[in-house]
C-alpha cells in the first residue's frame, strides 16, 4: 500500500531540522540528540522501503500531484532500483555524520545546533532530488541542495571557509543555470508537441530534433558534470572538501555529488537517449581523464582531505565511465559504485577527521608513526583506504571490476587504460598510509589518542557494510539490475553478443 | 455671430467616457485632488492623518474596482479610443495598487529614525542651514508627498493603459514630475538627494523630448495616434519607412530609458541612491511595472506589424541590458547602488520575454506567451523589491541608513532575523528555486524561447550566475564577516515596515511555492486588445 512513503520520508528530516532550530540555544546536546532521533527515523523508514521494494523494472512507491498546471510541473515521486539504493546511502550517511561529528561544529561561526538542522535539512533535498520524478521538481530540489550544503562549509570548517563555499556555490549555479535554460527548452519541446508536462515518463516520449535533443543533452550534462565533478570542471571540489567538516565532506562527496551521476544514468540517458549515444566517446575520454589526472594529483597532495577528494574525483570518473559505456554490466557496477563509493569515501573522510581533529593539522607532513599510539584509528584507516582502493573481498572491489569489464565488452582501449587507475590508487593511499601511521613516531604524535566508542561506534555500520556486500553484494545488484534493464532498453542498445559461440554442452 | 454659435453647439457631441470602466483611475487622480485641497485648508498637525488614511482610501477602492473590473473580463478602449481597459491592464492596476499601498506604509514610517519620517522637513531649507534645524526641531513635515505620491500611481495606471501615443506622453509628465520632486525630498545626505532629482529630471527631460519626437513623426507616418489605427496604417500604407523606423527608434528610447534599460540607464543608480528608500522602492517596483507594460502595449499593439524590424534592436540591448546590469553591479560598493544594476540586470531579464514575441499573433497557442511572463515577473519582482528596500531603511547609524556595504558587514550576528530576510530576498533576485525570483525567471526565459530567443536565455542564464555572485557577496558580508567594533545599529521597525517587510517576503515565498494561481490570472489577462 502507498501512503505517501517518500513524502513522509522526506518530510521527517525537514520536520527534524525545524525542530532542532526550536531547541534553545543552551541546550546544544538535546538538539543534537533530536536531530539524530530524526534521522534514525528516517533510516527505519527508509529500510522499510527498500525492504518493500519489489524490483520488477517499473517505478515503486510513485506519488503524484499536479503542482504548477501552467508549467505542466508536477509533485511526483517514485523510486526505481536506482534510486532507492541513493536514497538508502542517504538516509544510512546522515546518521553516521551526526554521531562522527558530534563535536566538530563547536568552532563554528553559528551555533551548533544550526549545522546538525542544516544536515537534516540536506538530508530531506537529497532524498526529494534521488526520488523526483519530474524534471521540474528535480531541478527546483536540486538547486535547493545547494543552500544548505553553502552554509555547512561556509560556517563550520578551516580558514578558507567562505571562500570555498563561494566557489562551490559559483561553480554548481553556472552548472545549474545552464541546466536551467535546458530545462526551458524541454518545456517548449513539450508545449510545441501538445500539453506541456514535466513528468519524466511524458518527456521520455518526446520527439525532438537532433540538433534540438544534443544541446539540450549539453546543459543537463554539464551541470552533472560540474557536480559529478568531472575534470576539467574539478577544482571546486577539492576547496570544498578541504576546508568543510569531515562530516560535510562525507556528505558532499557522499550523497550531494551522486547527484550528479544520479541525473547523467536518469536524465541524460532518459530524456536525451540519442543524444548520450552520440556523446559517448568524448565523455568516455573525459571519465579517463578524471581517473587518471585525479588519481595522479591524489599522490601529489600534502593535505590528507584534499587528497581523499582528488580520489573521489577518479572514483567518479570510474562511475561516469561505467554509465557512458552502455553496457549492462556498465550500469550496474557504476550504480553499485555510487553506493560503495560513498560507504569506503565516507569512513576514509571520517577516520581522517579523527585523526585530523586530534593533530589539529591536515598536513601529511605532519604525522608519522601513528599506529603505535592509536593503534585502532590507523588500522580503521588502514581498512577504509583498502576499500577505496578496491581491495578484493571489500565491496569496491565488485563494482570496480564491473566496471571495467562493462567498458571493455564495448570500449577496450579506454578500458585498459583505465586500469592503471587501480594501480594508482594503490599508489595514493599507500604512500598515504605509510607516511601518516608508519615509521617513527613524530613530535606531537607520542601523546595523540585512540578513537573513542562514539567514533568506532559511528563508523561501525561502514565497515559492515563494506565486507558484507563485498563477499554477497546480491541484494543490491538484484534491485539494481532491473532498473539499468530498463534504461538500457530506452536508449535503444544491447550488451555485445558473446564473441565465443556457446556450444551444446554449454547451454 | 450667436447664430454661428448655436450652430456650433449643435455640432458639437460630448466625448463619451465610461466613467463605470475608467473608475479606478478616476480614484486615485481625484483623491490626489483632494489631498491638494487639504494641503490648502487644514491645519498643519491634521494633515498628516488625514492625508495618509485619504490615500489609502483612494488606493483602496481604486484597488477594489480594479479586481471588480478584473472579476468582469471587462476588454473596452474607451475614452474615445484613448485608454484601453484590457486584461494586462487591469492586472497592471491590480499590482501597481497593491504595491503602492506597501510603499504608501514606507512612506508614513516614522519610528525608525526618531519619530521623524524620511521626508525633509522643509524642502525649500538649504542643507545644513538654521532653518533646516529648527524645521527638525519643530517637526515639521512635508505631507504634499502623498498626493505627489497619487499622482505618480495614477499616471502609472495611465500610462499602462493608454491606448493613444499622446496620452501616453500625458501620462509619463503626469508619473515622472511627482517623482522627480519625492526623489529630492530626502531628510538625510539632501545634497546627494537634490542631485539626483536634478539629474533624474534632466535626464528624463531629455528621453521625454525623444519620445515626443518620435510620437511626431508616427504622427507624420500613420496620420493618427492612436495604436490601432498605427497598426492599420503599417498594414497598408506603402514608402515613408525612413519615417517610421525613425519614429519606431526614438518612441524606443523614451520608454526604455523609464525601463532603465542600457544604454538609457545611467540615471538608475544615482537616482536610486539619493532618493529617499521609501520612495526608491516604490520607484524601483512601480515605475518599471507602469513603463514596461507601456512598452509593450506600444510595441505589440502599434508596432506589431514591424517587429523584424524593431526586435533586433532589442535582442541587443536586452543583451546589454542583462550583461552590463550584472557585470557593473559586482562592482557597487553601496547597497542602493547594487540594487540599482540589480533591477537594471532585472530589466534585460524582462526584455528576453518581450522581444520572445510569444503571443497568439505570431501562431504560438500552447504554453507561457510574453504578457503573461512579463506580468508574472513584475509581480514576483516588485514585492521583493520593495521588501528588500525597506530592509535597507531599517539598517542606520548616526548619518542616517547605513548603506555602504562595507558597513552591513557582520549583520547576521547583530540580527539574525533581519539578515535571513534579505538574504531571502537577495536569493530571490538571484533566481534560486522555491523563491519568486525562480519562477519569474523561468517564465521570462520560457517566453523567449517559445518565440525563439534561445541565444537570449543562454546570455540570461549565464548573466544570471554573474549576479548570482553579487548577491552572495552581499550574504557573505552579511553572515560570514566578522562584526566591526562600531557597527551599524538595526532600527526596531514600526507597524508600516514590518507589514512592507512581511507582506514582500509572503509574496515571494508564495509565488516560489505555488505559483499558480497568479500565473493563471496572468495568463488569463490575455493579450493587449486594440
Amino acid at each position: 500500500v502507498n501512503i505517501g512513503w517518500l513524502t513522509l520520508t522526506l518530510l521527517l528530516p525537514l520536520v527534524g531540522a525545524i525542530a532542532v532550530m526550536a531547541v534553545p540555544k543552551a541546550q546544544a546536546t538535546l538538539a543534537k540528540q533530536v536531530a539524530l532521533g530524526f534521522s534514525l527515523v528516517t533510516l527505519v523508514l527508509t529500510a522499510v522501503i527498500v525492504v518493500g521494494y519489489r524490483s520488477d523494472g517499473g517505478e515503486r512507491y510513485v506519488e503524484e500531484h499536479s503542482w504548477i498546471e501552467a508549467f505542466g510541473a508536477h509533485y511526483a515521486l517514485g523510486l526505481d532500483g536506482i534510486g532507492v539504493v541513493l536514497v538508502a546511502l542517504t538516509a544510512l550517511l546522515t546518521p553516521v555524520v551526526l554521531i562522527a561529528s558530534w563535536n566538530d561544529a563547536k568552532g563554528g561561526r553559528w551555533s551548533e545546533k544550526s549545522f546538525f538542522a542544516w544536515i537534516l535539512g540536506l538530508e530531506a533535498l537529497s532524498i526529494g532530488v534521488f526520488a523526483a520524478t519530474d524534471v521540474f521538481l528535480f531541478y527546483v530540489l536540486f538547486e535547493a541542495t545547494l543552500i544548505p550544503m553553502y552554509f555547512l562549509i561556509g560556517g563550520f570548517g578551516g580558514a578558507q571557509r567562505s571562500y570555498a563555499a563561494v566557489k562551490f556555490l559559483l561553480y554548481s549555479l553556472l552548472g545549474g543555470l545552464l541546466m536551467l535554460a535546458s530545462v526551458v527548452g524541454l518545456y517548449v519541446v513539450s508545449a510545441q508537441a501538445g500539453e506541456p508536462s514535466y513528468l519524466l515518463s511524458d518527456l521520455s516520449q518526446l520527439e525532438m530534433s537532433t540538433t534540438t535533443e544534443r544541446w539540450l543533452f549539453l546543459g543537463f550534462f554539464f551541470a552533472f558534470a560540474v557536480k559529478a565533478p568531472m575534470v576539467p570542471f574539478h577544482t571546486w571540489l577539492p576547496d570544498a572538501a578541504a576546508e568543510a567538516t569531515p562530516g560535510t565532506s562525507v556528505l558532499l562527496v557522499g550523497v550531494l555529488d551522486k547527484i550528479g551521476t544520479f541525473g547523467m544514468l536518469r536524465f541524460c540517458l532518459g530524456l536525451f537517449p540519442n543524444a548520450s549515444e552520440w556523446a559517448t566517446p568524448v565523455v568516455l575520454v573525459l571519465a579517463l581523464i578524471s581517473i587518471l589526472y585525479g588519481a595522479l594529483l591524489a599522490i601529489g597532495q600534502t593535505d590528507i582531505k584534499r587528497l581523499i577528494a582528488y580520489t573521489s574525483i577518479s572514483h567518479f570518473g570510474f562511475i561516469v565511465m561505467g554509465i557512458f559505456a552502455l553496457t549492462s554490466q556498465g550500469m550496474t557496477g557504476s550504480t553499485l559504485y555510487m553506493f560503495n563509493h560513498g560507504l569506503s569515501t565516507a569512513a576514509l573522510f571520517l577516520i581522517a577527521g579523527y585523526l585530523i581533529s586530534r593533530r589539529g593539522s591536515a598536513r601529511i607532513a605532519d604525522y608519522g608513526g601513528v599506529e603505535k599510539p592509536a593503534p585502532v584509528l590507523a588500522g580503521l584507516f588502514l581498512f577504509a583506504g583498502l576499500s577505496s582502493l578496491s581491495l578484493p573481498g571489500l565491496s569496491p572491489f565488485i563494482s570496480e571490476f564491473m566496471v571495467l569489464a562493462g567498458t571493455f565488452s564495448q570500449h577496450r582501449v579506454i578500458a585498459v587504460i583505465a586500469v592503471f587507475g587501480i594501480v594508482l590508487a594503490a599508489l595514493y593511499i599507500l604512500i598515504m598510509y605509510q607516511r601518516l601511521m608508519t615509521g617513527p613516531v613524530r613530535d606531537g604524535i607520542d601523546k595523540l589518542k585512540d578513537l573513542n566508542a562514539r567514533e568506532v561506534f559511528a563508523v561501525t555500520p561502514l565497515v559492515l557494510l563494506i565486507v558484507v556486500l563485498g563477499f554477497y553484494p546480491k541484494p543490491v545488484v538484484d534491485i539494481i539490475e532491473p532498473a539499468v534493464k530498463s534504461t538500457m532498453e530506452h536508449v535503444g542498445v544491447t550488451d555485445p553478443a558473446p564473441e565465443i559461440p556457446v556450444t551444446e554442452g554449454q547451454k | 455671430v450667436s447664430a454661428s454659435m448655436v450652430a456650433l453647439i449643435d455640432d458639437f457631441t460630448a466625448p463619451k467616457i465610461e466613467y463605470g470602466d475608467l473608475a479606478p483611475l478616476l480614484v486615485v487622480f481625484g483623491a490626489a485632488a483632494v489631498g491638494v485641497l487639504v494641503e490648502a485648508f487644514l491645519p498643519r498637525s491634521l494633515r498628516h492623518p488625514v492625508q495618509l488614511a485619504l490615500s489609502i482610501l483612494g488606493i483602496v477602492v481604486a484597488g477594489g474596482l480594479s479586481v471588480l473590473l478584473m472579476v468582469d473580463e471587462k476588454r473596452l478602449i474607451g475614452a474615445e479610443g484613448s485608454i484601453a481597459v484590457d486584461g494586462p491592464a487591469l492586472f497592471t492596476w491590480v499590482t501597481l495598487l497593491a504595491l503602492s499601498l506597501i510603499s504608501l506604509l514606507l512612506f508614513a514610517e516614522r519610528s525608525v529614525d526618531g519619530g521623524l519620517s524620511s521626508f525633509a522637513g522643509q524642502a525649500a531649507a538649504v542643507p545644513g542651514s538654521e532653518a533646516e534645524r529648527e524645521g527638525t526641531a519643530a517637526r515639521v513635515e512635508h505631507t504634499e508627498i502623498f498626493p505627489l505620491t497619487l499622482f505618480a500611481i495614477g499616471g502609472m495606471m495611465l500610462f499602462a493603459a493608454s491606448n493613444d501615443l499622446l496620452v501616453l506622453f500625458v501620462a509619463l509628465e503626469v508619473f515622472s514630475l511627482p517623482l522627480y520632486l519625492l526623489c529630492g525630498l530626502a531628510r538625510r545626505r539632501r545634497l546627494i538627494s537634490q542631485e539626483a532629482a536634478m539629474k533624474y529630471f534632466l535626464l528624463g527631460a531629455f528621453a521625454s523630448a525623444f519620445l515626443l519626437y518620435g510620437i511626431a513623426l508616427i504622427y507624420g507616418y500613420a496620420g493618427t495616434m492612436q495604436l490601432g489605427g498605427i497598426s492599420d496604417a503599417l498594414a497598408t500604407k506603402t514608402g515613408g519607412d525612413a519615417i517610421l523606423l525613425a519614429g519606431t527608434g526614438l518612441i524606443a528610447v523614451g520608454l526604455l530609458f523609464k525601463v532603465g534599460a542600457v544604454p538609457f540607464h545611467a540615471w538608475t543608480p544615482d537616482v536610486y541612491q539619493g532618493a529617499p528608500t521609501p520612495v526608491t522602492g516604490f520607484m524601483a517596483a512601480c515605475t518599471k511595472i507602469a513603463a514596461f507594460i507601456g512598452l509593450m502595449r506600444v510595441f505589440y499593439v502599434a508596432f506589431g506589424g514591424t517587429r523584424w524590424d524593431w526586435a533586433p534592436m532589442i535582442w541587443v540591448v536586452a543583451i546589454l541590458t542583462m550583461v552590463v546590469g550584472s557585470i557593473v553591479a559586482i562592482t557597487q560598493t553601496d547597497v542602493k547602488r547594487m540594487l540599482a544594476y540589480s533591477s537594471i540586470a532585472h530589466a534585460g531579464f524582462l526584455l528576453t520575454a518581450f522581444v520572445g514575441l510569444a503571443q497568439g499573433s505570431s501562431g504560438i497557442t500552447n504554453g507561457v506567451t510574453s504578457t503573461q511572463a512579463v506580468l508574472f515577473y513584475l509581480v514576483a519582482y516588485g514585492f521583493a523589491t520593495i521588501g528588500a528596500f525597506a530592509v535597507v531603511t531599517l539598517v542606520r547609524d548616526a548619518g542616517g541608513e547605513a548603506t555602504h556595504l562595507s558597513r552591513w558587514a557582520g549583520l547576521g550576528k547583530k540580527s539574525p532575523l533581519l539578515a535571513a530576510i534579505f538574504a531571502f530576498f537577495l536569493l530571490a533576485f538571484a533566481g534560486i528555486p522555491l523563491t519568486s525570483g525562480f519562477t519569474g525567471k523561468w517564465v521570462v526565459f520560457t517566453a523567449a524561447w517559445t518565440g525563439g530567443a534561445w541565444p537570449l536565455v543562454v546570455v540570461g542564464v549565464l548573466s544570471s550566475l554573474i549576479a548570482a555572485f553579487f548577491y552572495v557577496r552581499v550574504i557573505v558580508l552579511m553572515f560570514f564577516s566578522d562584526l566591526p567594533a562600531e557597527g551599524p545599529d538595526v532600527a526596531l521597525p514600526g507597524w508600516q515596515t514590518t507589514a512592507a517587510v512581511a507582506l514582500g517576503l509572503a509574496a515571494t515565498v508564495v509565488l516560489g511555492v505555488i505559483p499558480g494561481p497568479v500565473l493563471d490570472l496572468a495568463a488569463r489577462a490575455g493579450e493587449f486588445i486594440r
